[in-house]
Parts: C-alpha cells; sequence; structure tokens
C-alpha cells in the first residue's frame, strides 16, 4: 500500500501521518509538497493536521486554493480514498469535496484532549474495521471544529448514512459535554456521497501505538490496508 | 540627528558613570542617536547582566554530559548516541502583563528560536507562570490571555507543550511571570554556534521582515513597572507563528547542508545584539548596509531597525558563494532572504544606510567592557522557628484534605492544559502528558530512548530562606525526574527577582545562587543555560524570589518510565525518606490558616542524592507501578494525586510516634517520595541495602481514600474538588 501525505506550509501533523502510516500499513509514504501537482500513483491520501498557510484568512481557505489540491479532487474524484484529519478536514469542506464548514469551538478556546467517539457506520474503506455504535478513543487537538451544515445537507448525511463518528460519553451517550466544539449532531466525522473520502476532527494518527496512550486509531488504517489489497 | 543631552540619555537608561564609559570608548567622540541607542541596550540588564554576572559566575557549569554550557542561545547535553538536547527557559514577563496574549505568545517564538537557532528541532515547550491573587480584579484577564498566547503559538507552530506549572500570589499582582522553556534534539556533528568567521563572508538575514515593532523592548525589560507601564504596550512586539514554523523548517533544511558559518537569532535588542554577539565571539569586524535589510514599514532610520524587536528574523554568515543556494532553500519557503553585510577584519561594526556611515563602533570594547556590577547586599534575615505542635490540627484531615487540593495552588490546571497541544509530534508519552507524571515524557523520535522535562520552584521557601529556597528548587527538579525513572542531567535557571539595586533584593539573588550552587554541586546537575529577570517590581513592591527551575533527564528505554497514578488494587504504598513533620512555610499554614511563616524545610543534599538514586534504581528494575516525590501539601496530597491519577482509591497508616498526626499528613520534608508496588519486600530490602528510610504507609485500592484513623473520602469527591477551582474561577473567560 503505498500513501501520500500533503504538506502545506504550516502543516504540523504531517510527520505524525507517516509514522502512523508506516507503522501500521508497513508501506511507502510520500510526502506532498503543496505547490507540486504532479502526484505518484497511491492508495490512499492524507491531508494532514496543522496551521497550512498560518490558517490566515480561515482555516484551511488558502490551501483550499493550492495546485495539490485541484489534483486531489481529481484523485478523489476517480476513487481514490481520501482522509482529511482535522486542518485537512477544514481544507476538505474549503475545495467542496465534503459539504458544510467548520466554525470556531463554541467556548471558543483551543481544546486537545482525549474523546470518545461512536462508531456510526461500518460501510467505508475507513471504518470497515471497526463496529457499529462502537466506542473508540480519540484525541482532538483543534481550535475549528465546530461543525455546521445547512438543514438539506444534514438531512443528506443522515439519511445516506455518511456521518462517520460522533462525539459521545465514555459510555457511548451523547450530550452532558462529550461534544467538545459545539459541533452540529455531535459530529466528529462525515463522509461524501462515494464514500471514499474521509473528513474527521479527531486524529486517529495519535493513537496507534500503547505507548502513546492507546491504540483506537489503528483500526482505521488497517482497514484500508485490507481494502486496498 | 538629534543632539545628546543627558535627557536623551536618561531617557536610554544609560547611568553618566556609563555615558562617561562610552565617551572613553569613542576616544572622547560623543554617539550619535543610533550609536547611543545601540549601547543603551547592550548594556541594559537584560542583554548585559551586569548586576548578576558576578553571581551567576559561581554555578557549576560542567559534567561529562555537557557539551555546551551557559554563553551560547542555549545550553547542551549529550544524550548518547550521537544525539544531544538543547534546551533553555526565559522571561517575558513584563511584555506579558501589558499585552498577555502577544507578550506571551513572542516569548515562546523566542525561546523556540534560541534553541533551532542551534541546530535542534524543538520537541517540546513547557511554560512556568505565575499570577496576582485570584481575586486582583487583573488576574483573569492576564490568565486568559497568556494562555491563549502560549497556546496560539506552540500550537500552530506544531510543537508540543507538554508540561509546566501555574500558581497565584499577591506579589505578582501587578508583575506577573511567564517563564518558557524550550527542548530540541541534535546531532551532535550538527550543532551550530554564534562566533563569526571568515573576513569578507557574507552576512545574511532570514526571516520577518523589520517593523517599527518592539523597540526598545530589552530597556524595558530592566526597569521598574509603575502604574503608566500601559503606555508601553506599542514596545511588546507581535508574534506570527505560521512565520516561524516556516523559520524552523527552512533553517533546519539549510543546516542539513554546510553552508553555514555562524547563526544568531534576533531576540532581544534585535539586529544590534545578534550582530554584535556574532561578530564579539569571532572576533570580527562587521559592515551592515541597512538598505538590504526586508523592511515592513517606510522610512525607517538606522536607530529603529538596529533597535527594532520584529520576531521571526535570524541572522546567519554564510560560507561565501554560497548565497544562492541559500536563497533558494528560503524562497522555497516563501521567506526573506537578504545580504545585508559582510564580516571584516576591522573589529568595528559599521553601519551604513543611504549611502551614509551612521555608525561606527568598536565591538569589543562595547560588547565586553559592558558594566558589571557588586551590587550591595544583605542577607535575609531566619524566620524564627515554628513547632508543629504551635500549628493546629484539622478537625477532619480530609476535609483538610479537600479544601487544599481545591486551592489555586493545588488545584487541578486542566483549563489551561487542554489549551496546549501536548501531543502534535506524536512522541508524548501517554503517561507522560500533563499531570501524568512528575515530569513530562516525551520519545526521542524513532529511538528506543526518552526525554523528561520539568519547570519547578517554590517561592514561598526562597523568600523565608533564599539559600534553602536555592537548595530546594533545584533538589525538587531533579526529584520530579527522578521520579520517572529517568536520570538528571542538567538545568536551565531562569531567576525572577525585584530591584536588585535594594540590597534586600540582591540578598534574596545571592542566597539563592549559594542554595543552588551547593545543590547542582551535591547532585551533579549543572547549569547549562538561563537568563535573568530583574526588576520585577511595581510601585516598589516586589515579587517573591523566583529562580524558576527548568530540568531535562534521559530515559533509556521509555518503556520503564512510570507515572503518578495508582495502576493496580493491593498495591503496598511505601514512603521513602524520613519525616519530621516540618509545618513552616507549607500550604497546609498557609491555605488553612492563612499564614505565611515559619522557616522552609530544610533540605539535606546527600540525603536527597541517596534518596533518589534507590528511587531512580526501583523504577528502572521494575519494582514501582507508580511514584511521586512529596512536595507542596505533603504526603496526603500527594496520595490524593496519585489515587485521582489512577483511579484507585488508598487506606492510610496513620503512625502514632512524636510527629502530631497533622504534620505527618501535611509537612512538606524534602527528599521524600511515595511508591506504589507489588512486591513491598523487595522495595524494603533494597531500601536497607541503600540505608535508605522507608516504610510501608498503606495500600492501593477501592474508590476511596480512607485513613487509619477513621476518616474517608470519595476519589470522586476529591477530584471534583481538584478539577472545579479553575473553570469555576475562569467562568466563560
Amino acid at each position: 500500500m503505498k500513501s501520500a501525505v500533503i504538506v502545506f506550509p504550516g502543516s504540523n501533523c504531517d510527520r505524525d501521518a507517516k509514522v502512523a502510516l508506516e507503522d501500521v500499513t508497513g508501506g511507502e509514504v510520500v510526502m506532498q509538497w503543496h505547490g507540486d501537482a504532479d502526484m505518484p500513483d497511491v492508495d490512499l491520501i492524507v491531508v494532514p493536521g496543522g496551521f497550512s498557510y498560518g490558517d490566515y484568512l480561515r482555516c484551511g481557505a488558502i490551501a483550499g486554493n493550492s495546485p495539490v489540491m485541484r489534483e486531489v479532487k481529481k484523485r478523489a474524484d476517480a476513487g481514490t480514498p481520501v482522509i482529511g484529519i482535522c486542518n485537512g478536514f477544514q481544507v476538505l469542506t474549503e475545495v467542496g469535496l465534503l459539504p458544510g464548514i467548520l466554525m470556531r469551538n463554541a467556548n471558543l478556546k483551543f481544546v486537545c484532549k482525549d474523546v470518545h467517539l461512536s462508531v456510526e457506520t461500518e460501510s467505508s474503506v475507513f471504518t470497515g474495521k471497526y463496529k457499529k455504535g462502537q466506542v473508540i478513543r480519540i484525541p482532538v487537538a483543534h481550535h475549528d471544529g465546530n461543525y455546521f451544515a445547512d438543514e438539506n445537507t444534514m438531512k443528506a448525511l443522515n439519511d445516506d448514512d455518511r456521518i462517520a463518528f460522533r462525539y459521545v460519553s465514555a459510555d457511548g451517550k451523547r450530550g452532558n459535554g462529550a461534544n467538545p466544539n459545539g459541533s452540529m449532531d455531535d459530529i466528529a466525522g462525515i463522509l461524501n456521497e462515494k464514500r471514499n473520502v474521509l473528513g474527521m476532527m479527531p486524529h486517529p494518527e495519535r493513537l496507534v501505538d500503547s505507548a502513546l496512550g492507546g491504540t483506537d486509531g489503528r483500526p482505521m488504517f488497517e482497514g484500508l490496508l485490507a481494502a486496498v489489497s | 540627528m538629534s543632539e545628546i543631552t543627558p535627557e536623551v540619555v536618561a531617557e536610554h537608561g544609560i547611568s553618566e558613570d556609563e555615558y562617561a564609559k562610552i565617551l572613553e570608548i569613542l576616544d572622547g567622540r560623543a554617539p550619535n542617536l543610533t550609536e547611543l541607542g545601540i549601547f543603551s541596550v547592550m548594556w541594559s540588564e537584560h542583554c548585559s547582566y551586569k548586576s548578576s554576572k558576578k553571581w551567576l559566575k559561581t554555578l557549576p557549569t560542567e559534567g561529562p554530559q555537557v557539551i555546551c554550557g551557559p554563553g551560547e542561545n542555549a545550553g547542551i547535553v549529550d544524550i548518547g548516541d550521537g544525539q544531544a538536547a538543547i534546551f533553555k527557559m526565559e522571561s517575558h514577563n513584563h511584555p506579558s502583563y501589558i499585552e498577555p496574549y502577544q507578550g506571551a505568545a513572542t516569548g515562546v517564538g523566542g525561546i523556540l528560536r534560541d534553541v533551532f537557532t542551534m541546530g535542534a528541532r524543538p520537541v517540546c515547550n513547557l511554560n512556568a507562570l505565575r499570577f496576582g491573587s485570584p481575586d486582583h480584579p487583573k488576574t483573569k484577564h492576564l490568565v486568559s490571555g497568556v494562555v491563549a498566547g502560549i497556546g496560539g503559538y506552540g500550537n500552530c507552530v506544531g510543537v508540543p507543550t507538554v508540561g509546566g506549572e501555574c500558581e497565584f500570589h499577591p506579589s505578582y499582582n501587578g508583575n506577573i511571570l511567564v517563564n518558557a522553556m524550550t527542548v530540541g534534539i541534535a546531532d551532535q556533528d550538527k550543532i551550530f554556534y554564534s562566533a563569526a568567521a571568515g573576513v569578507g563572508n557574507p552576512v545574511v538575514y532570514v526571516g520577518s521582515k523589520t517593523g517599527r515593532d518592539g523597540i526598545h523592548g530589552a530597556t524595558m525589560a530592566s526597569a521598574e513597572f509603575s502604574e503608566d507601564s500601559e503606555e508601553k504596550r506599542p514596545t511588546v512586539q507581535v508574534g506570527d507563528p505560521f512565520t516561524e514554523k516556516l523559520l524552523i523548517e527552512a533553517c533546519l533544511e539549510l543546516m542539513a547542508t554546510d553552508m553555514i558559518v555562524a547563526i544568531q537569532d534576533m531576540g532581544a535588542a534585535g539586529l544590534t545584539s545578534s550582530s554584535f554577539e556574532m561578530a564579539s565571539k569571532g572576533g570580527m569586524g562587521v559592515e551592515l548596509d541597512l538598505d538590504h535589510v526586508p523592511q515592513r514599514e517606510e522610512n525607517m532610520t538606522a536607530y529603529e531597525m538596529m533597535l527594532s524587536e520584529s520576531q521571526e528574523r535570524m541572522l546567519m554568515v554564510l560560507k561565501p558563494g554560497r548565497e544562492e543556494e541559500a536563497r533558494k532553500i528560503f524562497e522555497k519557503w516563501e521567506l526573506d532572504f537578504a545580504v545585508v553585510g559582510h564580516l571584516t577584519d576591522t573589529g568595528h561594526m559599521v553601519l551604513k544606510h543611504k549611502g551614509e556611515t551612521v555608525a561606527d563602533l568598536p565591538i569589543d570594547p562595547l560588547a565586553l567592557a559592558s558594566p558589571e556590577y557588586d551590587r550591595p547586599w544583605e542577607r535575609t534575615p531566619a524566620p524564627a522557628p515554628l513547632d508543629a505542635n504551635d500549628v493546629p490540627a484539622p478537625n477532619d484531615p480530609m476535609a483538610a484534605l479537600e479544601t487544599l487540593i481545591g486551592t489555586p495552588a493545588l488545584a487541578s490546571k486542566r483549563w489551561i492544559w487542554e489549551q496546549y497541544d501536548h501531543m502534535v509530534m506524536g512522541d508524548t508519552l501517554g503517561i507522560g502528558r500533563p499531570g501524568g507524571a512528575d515530569s513530562a515524557l516525551v520519545r526521542i523520535h524513532g529511538t528506543k530512548k526518552g526525554l523528561a522535562a520539568t519547570s519547578d520552584c517554590t517561592p514561598r521557601y526562597c523568600k523565608a530562606n533564599p539559600v534553602e529556597g536555592g537548595r530546594q528548587v533545584v533538589a525538587e527538579a531533579w526529584r520530579n525526574i527522578t521520579a520517572t525513572g529517568a536520570k538528571p542531567l542538567a538545568i536551565t535557571d531562569n531567576m525572577n527577582f525585584g530591584n536588585p539595586e535594594k540590597p534586600e533584593i540582591m540578598g534574596q539573588f545571592v542566597g539563592c545562587i549559594e542554595g543552588m550552587r551547593e545543590a547542582c554541586t551535591a547532585l551533579d546537575f549543572p547549569v547549562v543555560s538561563g537568563n535573568v529577570s530583574l526588576y520585577n517590581e511595581t510601585n516598589g513592591q516586589a515579587i517573591l524570589p523566583t529562580p524558576t527551575i527548568g530540568a531535562v533527564g534521559l530515559l533509556d528505554d521509555y518503556a520503564k518510565a512510570v507515572g503518578i497514578g495508582f495502576r493496580g488494587e493491593g498495591d503496598a504504598i511505601i514512603l521513602i525518606g524520613e519525616t519530621a513533620g516540618h509545618l513552616g512555610q507549607s500550604l497546609y499554614l498557609r491555605e488553612l490558616h492563612g499564614r505565611e511563616d515559619g522557616p522552609p524545610p530544610p533540605v539535606d543534599l546527600a540525603l536527597e542524592r541517596k534518596n533518589g538514586d534507590l528511587v531512580r534504581e526501583l523504577i528502572l528494575s521494575g519494582l514501582a507501578n507508580a511514584c511521586h516525590d512529596l512536595a507542596d501539601g505533603g504526603l496526603l496530597v500527594a496520595v490524593a494525586e496519585m489515587a485521582m491519577g489512577g483511579g484507585i482509591g488508598a487506606e492510610i497508616d496513620v503512625p502514632s510516634g512524636p510527629v502530631p498526626a497533622h504534620a505527618w499528613l501535611f509537612g512538606e520534608d524534602q527528599a521524600r517520595y511515595l511508591i506504589a508496588t507489588n512486591d513491598p519486600d523487595a522495595v524494603m530490602a533494597k531500601a536497607l541495602e541503600a540505608d535508605v528510610s522507608a516504610a510501608r504507609v498503606g495500600t492501593t485500592g477501592g474508590e476511596t481514600l480512607t485513613l487509619s484513623s477513621g476518616e474517608i473520602t470519595a476519589i470522586s469527591a476529591l477530584r471534583q474538588k481538584n478539577e472545579d477551582w479553575m473553570p469555576n474561577f475562569m467562568g466563560a473567560a
């Protein structure tokens, strides 16, 4: 399995994604510079976390207009799996690969902590190794993770089983402060219509190693490995 | 150019004696305004250490692990396998009080640059914060701004903020402390220094453009505060962490080549200080053409460019003919790159602007002949002894515990550290996250090794007895490292004090240094870098003497490290060290009885060494499942923290003996640790062998904390008290 991690000026989880992918998939990981639209054929594209272009103007806005994202969009349309994590999720909404927007956290503060997610669907290459309803623990670290979409979009996401993860408490319940950012419908991650693009605020790449506090992020990359091989 | 009147000289913080010296250096010629400005910043307390130098020189700075001690941008220690840890702590106190967000943010930016200037990739940040009383009207605003500023900068740069401390005391009401520390890792054969070399070699400016921000920041950091200090807001710099991130990547990319001769970040006193230091260390002259300095604003004067403290800038000397290769790297990262001058053999700094020579100063006399004072000092009188029997016992020790762990001093600082990305870079150990262990723990990327990093200080001890307090701050940092299983390597000291022109303040400084010197020597824990921040006074009121210690230790195998949380039911809890029940200057005395009297606990450095070495051995041999050093609040607070950390309770046997129960539970005797173990016999045998005092004081288990005297409290209740204070205090801030 060969993966590409997009590197924008200001990306800072690019190395973390590379390390996690190498660890779980054992395959080659290409670091794809933002200005370079010439990307090799890969089985997976990761748009990593960080502060692309300083997140000046609006999170992900400038990165969304970079040459490499035009290529990412083309690949996604052709069926290549794409994950946008944190800032990467913001970028994917900016380029229109995913609907909705990510607003400033409801309490206006940056938040970094482990949160619990319920896996809302098994039917994608990203979530196939989890069980629907399973509660996993994954860290978040963001200032703008407050997902918002209009009524029609929300209906489509729900009707088409495109909500991948929701924030819940450790015992799987919604509400009671389980949502760290005020996102609509407790959304933590969503899929596109073709189910080959995932955007999520939590960082699965940060928990693939028990020394770092857990391995609940591992099944995502294991699922991708199984799906492409 | 304006005339140099005595008023202009005074406005630059230069004394009459110092001005006479300037005339001497210039062979009787009066300096012009640009030159005077340069003298002013170079001889400011901040840059010259003129009050502190005499005493700093007495600290031990050497050891087999030390690669580079104080004098460079940061200190360097050997961590084996051809690698080095590079670290330093620095204050940004005055700017953070005036403009908390930008002051704190640029403090982080500055310390990061000090570390990556030397070739290291920064791997973690820490910060030690001290605010005024929680009920002071400015405190909330300052906490909110400082924390957001540290997070805003560190999170964006992508370096995890993994640890630190936060305290509140009325002495900081008008003068908060923001001390930031960065630890980086470099290959030993890729370390860069600041000494310039090679006549004719190009001097290159990279990074952000120069603006008018921060002019005279170093001078501001060298004077007392007053009511109108906020008028100094324009001297606070503005940070751009995105540019810093690019600068880190671009510099590290350049450093992987062999193009750099010398490199220095532009920190306090900006272009002046960086060019002077590089030339002075290399025994060179330098000529700069200020027309080539990238400028953000129009019509900047030479004076403004030389004194600007615009952020995210570096100065370097390259090998000749390599400019275009280097330029390509910076263009890739979309950063400014400009050849602004070259090295000469004249020993002078010559500045040209618009075709004219605007300054011509001899470097060595200016840099090396900066003033050094032997300020008069008075030894702090010893406080009257305090007998534990004269301190009232609580009706219910558990109620006292609940009060204590909900005080600003001991309450959880989760509200702060959850605003910091403490996991980015993917090497923060699960148990080494904030609050998880006595030190923050990060892996050394791609290896089995780990670094332990901590910052600590107990200012109330230093105030009561500076010498004892000085010993204690070093011993405490050493214990924090030891209690994780790591081997303590070295420290950085950030000396925050009041006005050194007052003999009693200078006495605090001298006393603390004396204690630190003894402890550093006894514990083989040398000082490799540091920073001095004096004049921390507002309207004549000094802060508590606060020599913050940042320390770094090494784990050969990070899998062996332990945290503070209990890990299993039925473990024996063993107290290492002796308990005399010392309540002088304790939190129990201050928080429950409103008293700040008595002497601080005495520090026996030989005992510290012996006890700590045993504890480390116990951890590394796998006998300890958890370990916590005993500090603020004493034994019962430590047990509570271990219980809350692991979600497992404990029963504690309070001994009947000469030490009153409340002094045993809340006394702050030094050189002590608690260990949880499932093999108490082996631990006791090892303690006996090492001639270390050890006693079983309890057993883990259940969901409550219970004393043998019958009192009981639920961990959930303790947790609530501990977690609630800070969010409640900050409210919607």
